[in-house]
C-alpha cells in the first residue's frame, strides 16, 4: 500500500479530504475525477516526453489513492497506517470464538453449496455475508473516527479481511456454477 | 535538399495549426481509418470509394506486396502467400491458434510468436499487420494532404500485453506515431456516448471477425469510466464461418480438401452466413477443384443450431463482467452492439434475451470503432475544441502476476484496475554475493503459472553483492495508459539501480524490430535515413512549440537564470532543426528537455492545485 506520495502528501489531502473512515464517497469520486481531468495521460499526449512521464506518475498516484480510499477495508488499513498502528495481518490470527464459529459454519455451507452446484444457496450466503460486512463498516467508523480505539479497529480489520476472502470464494464458486 | 519553410525566430510556423490525426480500427477481417473533419468524425475512403480495407496481405512472387481487395480476390489461387485474419496470430505461439490444422499457411516452428513462410521470406504477424497499417496511413495522407502527427489504434479490450505490444510494434514498423492504443469497445462507447449524450451504465457487446469483448461503462458528465471488461480474444465471426465450413464438409461428405478448395469453401461459408443476416435460407453451390459438387441449403434454424455453443460462449464473459462491476442486469441502461458479427440474428436474439431489452443498433457496427478512435486521436493530438473536454478512464483486462515458489502465481495487479497503475514488490537474494535475479511475469486469472500466459522474463543484473537475504530489490511494475507493462528495479539499501533486461515470451525483441525497420519493410521509397531525420525534425518542432506555449502561460514559475537556460536551449534547437544532422537535433532536444524538466513538474503541480483550489478542508466537514 502506498503511504505518502513523492510530495509527502497523504491520500486524503491529495483529494482535499479530512482523514476519516466515514467518507463522503460521492465527493471522493468527484475530486478524483477533477484531478484526473488535469493529470491523465490523455491530456498530455501532445506534449513532450517529460510531460507525458509526469502525467503518468500523477495519474498513477491518483488511481492508487482513489482505490485505497474507495474500499472500506483498504481505507481502514490506511488510516491505521497513518496512525502508526500495524494490524499485523500476516502473523496475528487471534479472533473471538463466536466470530470464528460463525465463519466456520458459513464456510462449510459454501463448500456444500459448491459441491451441490447450488447457485441459489450461494447467492443467499453472499447476501448474508454482505450484511455482516456492512455492519463491520459501521463499527469501524466508531472505532476509528469516534473512540479512536486503534487496537479494536485492528481486530476488526483482520476479521474483515477474513470475511472478504470468503466473499471472494463465494463469487468464485458462483462463477463455476454459472459456467 | 528541399527548401524548408523557416518561420521568424520565436514564432512557430503556424501556431494554431490543425494537427493531422487519425483513428485506425485494425480488424481481423476489415480495417478502417477515420479522422475528425470540421468537428465531425468521418471514415476515409480509398480512391474507389471503399471505406473498408480487407485485412488481407498478399506477397507476390515478383516482390510486390498487395493489401486489401486485390489481395482478397487472389486468396483462393495462392492461399499460402495470401494472409487473412493475421490479427489472430499477433502475440501468439503456434499452439495458441485455433483451427491451425485447416489453415493453408506454411507456419515456421519458432519459439515465441508464430511466423509464416511466404515467397518473400519468413514474415512475423507484426510485419504483415504493418503492411495493413501502412496502406491505411497512405490512404489517410493522400486524403488529408499531409503527414500524420499520430494515430490512435484500437485493440480488443481483452488483448493481453503481448498482443498489445505486437500491435504497437506493427504501427512503429509502418511509420506511425502511436498516440494511444485504445480498447475497441471503449472507442465505440465514445462514439455512441458523444452522439447520443448518453448517461448511465452501458454495456458494449463487441463481436468482431476474430475477437469478442464485453465492456461495462459508466457514462456521466463527460467521463467515460470502464468498470469492467471481459471477453475471448479468439472468438469471432471466423469461428461461425468455421462451423458452417465443417457442416458443409459433413453434409456433402467431402474427401480431404486441397488448400485452394478449403479457401473456396470457407469463402462460401462466410457468404452463406452473411446471406442469413436478412434471409431465412442461403444456398451453397460450388464445384471444387477435386471435381466434387456441393449443393446445399443452410437455413437460419440450422445455422443457429450449429453455432449455439459459440453464442453461449459469449454470454459467460458478459456475466463475469457484470459481476466484476458489481452490477445486476437491470442496472444496464443500454447495450451497444459493435462489430460486423453482431448482425447475425441469433446474436441479436441472445443479447436481447439476456439483457431483457432490445440492443442498440443505431450506429454502423463496422465503423463505430474507427469513428470513436478518430475522436480520441483528435483530442490527443491537441486539437481541442470547446466541449471536447471529456475524460476516459480505462482498465487492464487481465491480472498481472509473478511466478513464486512451486509455480504459483502471486497477483500484483488485479484485472479491471484503472490504468495507469503501478505496484511495487520487494525481492531478495537466496545466495551470498548474488548479483542477478530473474522474475517471470504472467497474465491471467489462474493460480498456476502453467495455466496463465507468460509475458516475459525480467532479468535484474548489476545488483551489489551482499549476504543472502540482505538486499531489498524493489521491482516496480507500471502499466501505462496503453495497457502496456514496463518494469524497473532499484536496490533499496544502496539505492543502486538494477538493470532490467526483458525477454518477451511472445513478442519481438528490440533488436528484431530494429532489423525490420532497417529492412525498410520493402517500401523502397521510405528511405530509412530521411525518415528518421524527418521524424526528429517534427518531434523537435513539437517540443519547441510546446515549450513556447508553456512559457507564454507560466513563465512566472521560472527564475531568471532558469529562463535564460530554457531560452538558449530553444535557440540552439531552432538553429539545428533546419539542418540535416540528426544527431545534433537529438542532442539539442535532450538539452531542452533537461532544461524544462523542473518547469514541467512545477506546471503540473500548479495545475493540480488549481483543480482542487478553493476547497478548504474545513468546509468539507459535515
Amino acid at each position: 500500500m502506498g503511504k505518502l506520495d513523492d510530495f509527502g502528501r497523504d491520500h486524503f489531502s491529495l483529494f482535499g479530504l479530512t482523514q476519516t473512515f466515514a467518507l463522503d464517497t460521492a465527493l471522493l469520486e468527484q475530486r478524483y475525477r477533477e484531478l484526473q481531468a488535469k493529470v491523465h495521460p490523455d491530456k498530455h499526449a501532445h506534449l513532450p516526453d517529460a510531460d507525458k512521464r509526469l502525467s503518468m506518475q500523477w495519474a498513477t498516484q491518483a488511481n492508487e489513492a482513489y482505490q485505497t480510499l474507495k474500499h472500506p477495508l483498504s481505507r481502514a488499513r490506511y488510516l491505521l497506517h497513518l496512525a502508526g498502528h500495524d494490524p499485523r495481518v500476516e502473523d496475528n490470527t487471534a479472533m473471538p470464538m463466536d466470530f470464528l464459529m460463525e465463519q466456520m459454519e458459513l464456510r462449510e455451507s459454501v463448500a456444500d453449496a459448491r459441491v451441490e452446484r447450488n447457485g441459489e444457496l450461494l447467492e443467499d450466503l453472499h447476501e448474508r455475508l454482505r450484511r455482516q460486512i456492512k455492519a463491520q463498516h459501521g463499527a469501524l467508523a466508531e472505532d476509528l473516527d469516534g473512540r479512536q480505539d486503534f487496537a479494536a479497529a485492528s481486530d476488526r480489520v483482520r476479521q474483515l479481511m477474513f470475511q472478504e476472502k470468503l466473499l471472494q470464494e463465494i463469487d468464485d464458486a458462483l462463477e463455476v456454477v454459472d459456467a | 535538399m528541399a527548401l524548408l519553410q523557416i518561420a521568424e525566430p520565436g514564432q512557430s510556423a503556424a501556431p494554431h495549426e490543425h494537427r493531422l490525426a487519425v483513428g485506425i480500427d485494425l480488424g481481423t477481417t476489415n480495417s478502417l481509418v477515420a479522422t475528425v473533419r470540421s468537428g465531425m468524425s468521418v471514415v476515409l475512403n480509398d480512391d474507389q470509394g471503399h471505406s473498408l480495407l480487407p485485412s488481407v496481405v498478399r506477397y507476390d512472387a515478383d516482390g510486390q506486396v498487395i493489401v486489401g481487395y486485390d489481395a482478397q480476390t487472389r486468396q483462393a489461387q495462392d492461399p499460402k502467400n495470401t494472409i487473412v485474419s493475421v490479427k489472430r496470430f499477433m502475440g501468439r505461439g503456434r499452439k495458441d491458434i485455433a483451427h491451425v490444422e485447416s489453415m493453408p499457411y506454411d507456419f515456421v516452428d519458432s519459439e515465441g510468436m508464430v511466423r509464416l513462410r511466404t515467397c518473400q521470406g519468413v514474415k512475423s504477424p507484426v510485419e504483415v499487420s504493418a503492411e495493413i497499417l501502412h496502406a491505411l496511413k497512405q490512404r489517410a495522407e493522400a486524403a488529408l494532404g499531409g503527414e500524420l502527427t499520430g494515430a490512435v489504434i484500437t485493440v480488443p479490450a481483452y488483448f493481453d500485453d503481448a498482443q498489445r505490444q505486437a500491435t504497437k510494434d506493427a504501427a512503429k514498423l509502418a511509420g506511425l506515431n502511436v498516440l494511444r492504443l485504445l480498447n475497441e469497445p471503449t472507442a465505440a462507447a465514445i462514439a455512441y456516448g458523444l452522439d447520443n449524450a448518453a448517461e448511465g451504465i452501458y454495456a458494449v457487446y463487441d463481436l468482431g471477425g476474430g475477437t469478442f469483448d464485453i465492456s461495462i461503462l459508466r457514462l456521466s458528465k463527460g467521463v467515460f469510466e470502464v468498470l469492467s471488461t471481459g471477453g475471448d480474444s479468439a472468438l469471432g465471426g471466423d469461428d461461425f464461418d468455421q462451423r458452417v465450413y465443417c457442416w458443409i464438409i459433413e453434409q456433402a461428405k467431402l474427401a480431404p480438401l486441397s488448400p485452394q478448395d478449403a479457401r473456396v469453401l470457407l469463402t462460401k461459408a462466410r457468404e452463406a452466413k452473411e446471406t442469413l443476416t436478412n434471409r431465412s435460407a442461403a444456398p451453397i453451390t460450388v464445384r471444387l477443384g477435386s471435381s466434387e459438387y456441393v449443393d446445399l441449403t443452410l437455413t437460419t434454424e440450422i445455422f443457429a443450431e450449429i453455432t449455439r455453443t459459440l453464442v453461449q460462449k459469449t454470454l459467460s464473459p458478459v456475466k463475469k463482467a457484470l459481476r466484476d462491476a458489481g452490477l445486476s442486469i437491470d442496472e444496464v441502461k443500454g447495450v451497444v452492439m459493435v462489430g460486423g458479427s453482431t448482425r447475425m440474428p441469433q446474436i441479436q436474439r441472445a443479447v436481447a434475451d439476456y439483457f431483457g431489452q432490445e440492443p442498440l443498433n443505431n450506429l454502423d457496427p463496422d465503423k463505430v470503432v474507427a469513428l470513436g478512435a478518430a475522436t480520441q486521436a483528435n483530442l490527443l493530438a491537441g486539437n481541442r475544441a470547446a466541449g471536447d473536454d471529456w475524460l476516459l478512464l480505462d482498465v487492464i483486462p487481465l491480472s498481472l502476476g509473478l511466478e513464486t515458489m512451486g509455480g504459483l502465481v502471486e497477483k500484483i495487479i488485479p484485472r479491471n484496475s484503472t490504468i495507469p497503475i503501478a505496484r511495487a514488490q520487494d525481492f531478495t537474494t537466496y545466495k551470498d554475493g548474488q548479483t542477478a535475479l530473474s522474475v517471470q511475469v504472467v497474465q491471467g486469472e489462474r493460480e498456476l503459472v502453467s495455466d496463465c500466459r507468460s509475458l516475459a522474463r525480467f532479468e535484474l543484473r548489476g545488483m551489489p553483492p551482499m549476504v543472502a537475504g540482505a538486499p531489498r530489490i524493489r521491482v516496480t511494475f507500471q502499466v501505462d495508459a496503453d495497457g502496456l507493462l514496463s518494469v524497473s528495479a532499484r536496490e533499496q539499501t544502496t539505492g543502486a539501480e538494477a538493470h532490467v533486461e526483458v525477454k518477451p515470451s511472445y513478442g519481438l525483441s528490440d533488436d528484431e524490430i530494429a532489423a525490420m525497420l532497417k529492412d525498410g519493410m520493402n517500401h523502397a521509397a521510405d528511405d530509412a535515413f530521411r525518415r528518421a531525420l524527418r521524424e526528429a525534425q517534427v518531434e523537435a518542432q513539437r517540443l519547441i512549440e510546446a515549450t513556447q506555449s508553456a512559457l507564454k502561460e507560466d513563465a512566472h514559475l521560472l527564475a531568471q537564470d532558469e529562463r535564460t537556460a530554457v531560452d538558449s536551449a530553444i535557440a540552439r534547437l531552432q538553429s539545428v532543426v533546419i539542418g540535416d544532422d540528426r544527431r545534433a537535433v537529438d542532442e539539442a532536444m535532450s538539452v531542452l528537455s533537461k532544461a524544462t524538466e523542473d518547469f514541467a513538474a512545477r506546471r503540473m503541480n500548479q495545475s493540480v492545485h488549481r483543480a482542487l483550489a478553493g476547497k478548504k478542508i474545513e468546509e468539507l466537514n459535515p
